[in-house]
């Protein structure tokens, strides 16, 4: 789309020629394009012409050997043949007109071949571009090509005519050599080559007439009465080891009360996205836009992202591990503890109670400590389950997860203490803070989780376990660097940015090896994503970490700052990546997981329905916006006025407000499916069923007895 | 590898190297910015109205929305006489014990940048109506209304700040719109927002990325004609409307406008230059300074002029840019 904007522009100035040369041009064009259709028709008339000499001679050549000439007739074409023989047995002196005309009809339709002819297609330089040249060409060849048109289907009917009466004396012909021909040998002939023309395979020659017997259980999922499916039944989840109970109630709830999180966040992005395009659709002070936006944000990171990782997480670190959770009771006290900071920050937030404007800082220090000391327990719990682990080496899924709690806890740690945060030194500690909460917390803590579900789903080992490390280290290295490229150009020191701009390029690294390593252990199991509803989510996961994040890469160089910086760019890449990355795998991880700790399965079509709705939204929403904030940028470059750029964006603005809307919708999708997980299909399983039964019937013998 | 079978010792190894690069990147440069800048000498410190209002400005998430610095690059000139350096920031500390420091540099710019919106627009009568609702100054505008800063009573009281709001705006009420505290709180901090003086013996920050050859256009004799529309709509247009009709009672229509289609455009020149205090008794407040404050040159100053002068049906001859630069060496003495 921008590059056809791009393109349009400089194009518009080359385009006026001297009237003079376009005329003459345009002459010469409408000469060029009628003697092409004149020699066209010309050769067609001739072909035509040959054509139907040849088969004139073809048939005259045939008539010593009909057998020949049966090999070319199609099974039904010799039962008619054959009625037609029997009937002249039966009644020897009389014709049977309408096997004669059958007869006839099919003879006709077998000579008089339908033949396809191709029409050649005007030829026009690359110069024809100009509206007007185009406007009068157009014109000027309406008339030429329904006259050729014309021509050409005249042409073709009194050749069909003639066609029609030389098929009709071939039949009369070919009906005259029938007749004279001895019946019984022209008979068998024609039985013989039916017999071969309807020869079919029984399909069986292999496998022979006895049922398979399944003696190794290897078969699944059989379906007896396959109806024509709506959507294509993909695999369903695998029975793994039972979970602790109490520990699959714990992981439910985390992952039950982020699922609000998402729908209240995102409910609360939906209606500051229609704020854009309505800006009075409320006058409320707790609803205005500035303080319900850090409600979106917060909601969304601390609530349902952080939920729904660390409930992911408290499946991965025991299960890798191979050792039960250290303890469930901290467990909860961080569920607990997480929750109440999203409900005090949103009610702070609401009431216009701000910690002073940093992104994603805005809960103030006694709400933000709850969330870190659910942190701090969470680290305890998982190093003490590592600690116990039954195996040698600690799996890399644990380095990443365990990794992320650290860093989240010193980034939180640096960002609430107010010792380095005078002047520009908040500054400073924004840029990093911010960053490293989006990198080193959500990013880092979710490969960890994808490198345990992604082997697990696929079911083989991840490709390169030393690529995982060598992503693990290089992303410490580059990724603490990066924060303050979030403010090139301002007042903070030179070269701090440019470090920063150095580190972003860096990522590279990290983002190129992981994806490596994703896209590698899918290697050899591509064919499993149709049949799969998990796997595409991670599939699109893993393109986005790479477009998402190498994009934050060129966002972060100063030319690419000039235009992008400050505009809505911003806000389309914190989508792409928070939502096509983190999102993503959490679903993915969501509809791995649950089914194996209720044992029940979501629906498949609102599985597919959420999948695509969040998928076409996603791309709804931050296509547009990055288009429209290149061109706002570029604006602002060129100094016009403020306002002007302001009511450029007002479409952009919508299609982001309509995209967002189906985002959310994927959203109730994916809540009711996470209900049906827990709850349940209503459908009664008759085998299920007699089994009950038939314990029971044991039982009440038993009793009696 | 034994190291990496050891949680104890790889964990504490990706703590430092993360803790390290930690307070190579982030803690130190804080800290060595904390203690390396001072506010400049001229800097005005904030009134305790305009502290009050920094907090409304916080409560309301406007930095959101509305940028704080201009950055030392070419297309924000418009914001700014010289690029926002470190001192600027220098006096900004801990809001209080339960909030964090607040420089409010801002990430997005939905909205215009605030770093000289006390010069750019000082006004009360401007700013009031503004935050009661954007769309009665400006049609387009996608900013909230904030008319919970606001009140209607039957009768102003002394004292009140009565606020000019035209009956649609009102959505069916009556009475006098008076701004309540934290208007005029957040009036006074958006007031106070100005860049500060460099002294005179420091080196003036650069604007980098100009577009190449902008200096060799200024040049005499090769100046071409400036978009006057454009440099009205930057510059008057929030007050005077695009129509150029004004606003009832807030701001006088310069369509049909005796004065600005004068035969001597010397009071318009000196309007512009050095503001206007003439119909404080009509009800329209005192017009700032605004070719002085914007830093317009004699070229940008007869665009607007000759935009004004020939559009909305006014047909006033057009004046060149040796006149105006005549005129506004005139008016500068008159002004002292």
């Amino acid at each position: 789309m921008v590059n056809a904007y791009l393109f349009m522009a400089p194009q518009s100035h080359l385009l006026v020629a001297p009237s003079g040369i376009t005329s003459l041009l345009l002459i010469v064009a409408f000469l060029v394009i009628l003697s092409v259709l004149v020699i066209a028709l010309s050769l067609y008339r001739k072909i035509m012409n040959t054509q139907k000499l040849a088969r004139q001679t073809a048939l005259k050549k045939n008539h010593p050997d009909l057998k020949e000439y049966i090999n070319t007739l199609n099974s039904n074409q010799i039962e008619v043949f054959l009625n037609y023989l029997g009937n002249k047995d039966e009644e020897k002196s009389k014709i049977n007109k309408t096997g004669i005309l059958g007869l006839t009809a099919f003879l006709f339709l077998m000579f008089s071949g339908e033949q396809s002819f191709s029409q050649t297609t005007a030829s026009t330089g690359g110069i024809w571009t100009e509206g007007g040249i185009i406007i009068t060409l157009v014109l000027l060849l309406i008339p030429v090509i329904v006259g050729i048109w014309l021509m050409i289907s005249k042409t073709n009917n009194l050749f069909k005519q003639y066609q029609l009466k030389q098929a009709s004396e071939d039949a009369d012909e070919l009906i005259d050599i029938i007749d004279n021909e001895d019946k019984d040998e022209l008979k068998k002939s024609l039985k013989k080559r039916q017999e071969a023309l309807d020869y079919k395979l029984s399909h069986r020659e292999l496998s022979g007439n006895i049922t398979a017997e399944d003696t190794k259980g290897l078969l699944q999922q059989v379906d007896i009465e396959a109806d024509l499916p709506v959507v294509s039944l993909k695999k369903r989840a695998i029975k793994r080891p039972p979970i602790d109970p109490a520990l699959a109630k714990l992981i439910l709830w985390f992952i039950g009360t982020a699922a609000f999180w998402l729908i209240f966040g995102t409910t609360v992005g939906e209606y500051l996205g229609i704020k854009f395009v309505a800006p009075d659709v409320d006058q409320l002070s707790f609803l205005s836009f500035g303080r319900l936006r850090p409600v979106h944000t917060n909601a969304v990171f601390w609530g349902w992202a952080s939920l729904g990782m660390l409930g992911l997480g408290y499946y991965v670190v025991p299960r890798v591990s191979n050792a039960p959770l250290k303890s469930i009771k901290m467990g909860w006290y961080t569920l607990i503890l997480i929750n109440i900071t999203v409900v005090l920050g949103t009610i702070c937030l609401m009431s216009g109670i701000n910690n002073g404007g940093g992104e994603y800082r805005e809960y103030i220090w006694p709400v933000m400590l709850m969330f870190g000391i659910g942190l701090i327990l969470t680290l305890i719990n998982f190093i003490g389950t590592i600690a116990q682990r039954t195996t040698k080496e600690i799996y890399i899924s644990n380095w990443y997860i365990v990794a992320s709690v650290i860093f989240a806890i010193v980034i939180s740690f640096v960002a609430y203490i107010p010792t380095w945060q005078d002047g520009l030194g908040e500054t400073i500690i924004q840029g990093y803070y911010m960053h490293q909460g989006v990198g080193m917390w959500f990013m880092l803590f979710m490969l960890g989780v994808v490198y345990y579900f992604l082997p697990q789903q696929l079911n083989k080992p991840i490709y390169s376990y030393s690529l995982g490390i060598l992503a693990f280290w290089t992303q410490i290295l580059f990724y603490t660097v990066i924060g303050t490229h979030h403010f090139v150009f301002s007042s903070i020191p030179w070269w701090l940015q440019t470090t920063a701009i150095v580190g972003s390029m860096g990522m590279v690294i990290p983002v190129a090896a992981g994806t490596t390593n994703f896209l590698l252990t899918f290697k050899g199991s591509w064919y499993k994503i149709p049949s799969s509803y998990t796997l595409p989510f991670f599939i699109i996961g893993i393109i986005f970490y790479f477009t998402g994040s190498l994009q934050g890469t060129a966002e972060a160089f100063r030319s690419t700052n000039l235009i992008w910086h400050f505009t809505d760019f911003t806000v389309a890449h914190s989508h792409l990546t928070m939502y096509g990355i983190i999102c993503f795998f959490l679903w993915a991880g969501i509809y791995a997981v649950v089914p194996r700790l209720t044992g029940k399965e979501a629906p498949q079509i609102t599985v597919g329905a959420h999948f695509w709705l969040a998928l076409i939204g996603l791309l709804i929403y931050t296509v547009p916006l990055m288009y429209g904030s290149t061109l706002r940028g570029m604006m602002w470059v060129d100094k016009k006025p403020f306002i002007d750029t302001v009511v450029f964006m007002a479409p952009y603005w919508l299609w982001r407000a309509i995209g967002g809307s189906l985002m959310w919708l994927s959203h109730i999708f994916f809540a009711y499916n996470f209900y049906k997980m827990l709850t349940g299909t209503t459908t009664i399983n008759a085998s299920e069923v007699a089994i009950q039964k038939l314990n029971e019937n044991t039982a009440h013998s038993e009793n009696s007895l | 590898m034994e190291f990496f079978n050891n949680h104890t010792k790889l964990f504490i190894t990706a703590f430092l190297l993360f803790a390290g690069l930690t307070l190579l990147v982030c803690i130190i440069p804080a800290l060595n910015n904390q203690s390396n800048n001072a506010p400049l000498p001229m800097a005005v410190p904030l009134s305790d109205m305009a502290i009050k209002g920094k907090g409304v400005f916080i409560a309301n998430g406007c930095v959101g929305c509305h940028t704080q610095q201009v950055r030392n690059v070419d297309m924000d000139k418009v914001w700014g006489e010289r690029p926002s350096i470190a001192a600027d920031y220098a006096d900004i500390h801990r809001t209080d014990f339960w909030r964090n420091t607040a420089t409010l540099m801002g990430t997005e710019r939905t909205g215009p940048d605030l770093t000289s919106i006390g010069t750019r627009q000082p006004s009360k009568e401007w700013q009031l109506p503004h935050l009661f609702n954007p769309r009665i100054l400006i049609k387009e505008s996608i900013m909230p209304a904030y008319p919970w800063m606001f009140e209607i009573k039957d009768k102003a009281q002394p004292g009140d700040v009565v606020v000019n709001i035209p009956e649609e705006y009102l959505g069916g009420r009556k009475g006098k719109v008076i701004a309540k505290a934290e208007a005029l709180e957040l009036l006074a901090y958006l007031q106070s927002l100005k860049q500060t003086k460099l002294p005179s013996a420091s080196p003036q920050p650069a604007f980098l990325y100009g577009k190449v050859g902008e200096e060799s256009d200024a040049k005499p004799g090769a100046t071409k004609e400036l978009n006057g529309g454009m440099l009205y709509t930057n510059n008057c247009q929030s007050c005077h409307q695009q129509n150029g009709e004004g606003l009832k009672g807030a701001f006088p229509p310069l369509k049909g406008s005796k004065v600005v289609t004068a035969e001597d455009p010397e009071l318009l020149v000196n309007i512009i230059m050095n503001g206007y205090t003439g119909r404080e008794k009509e009800g329209y407040p005192a017009m700032p300074p605004i070719g002085t404050n914007n830093r317009l040159k004699a070229e940008e100053i007869s665009a607007i002029m000759n935009h004004e002068r020939t559009s909305w049906g006014n047909s006033a001859k057009k004046v060149t840019v040796d006149e105006v630069k005549k005129l506004m060496e005139k008016v500068k003495v008159k002004a002292k």
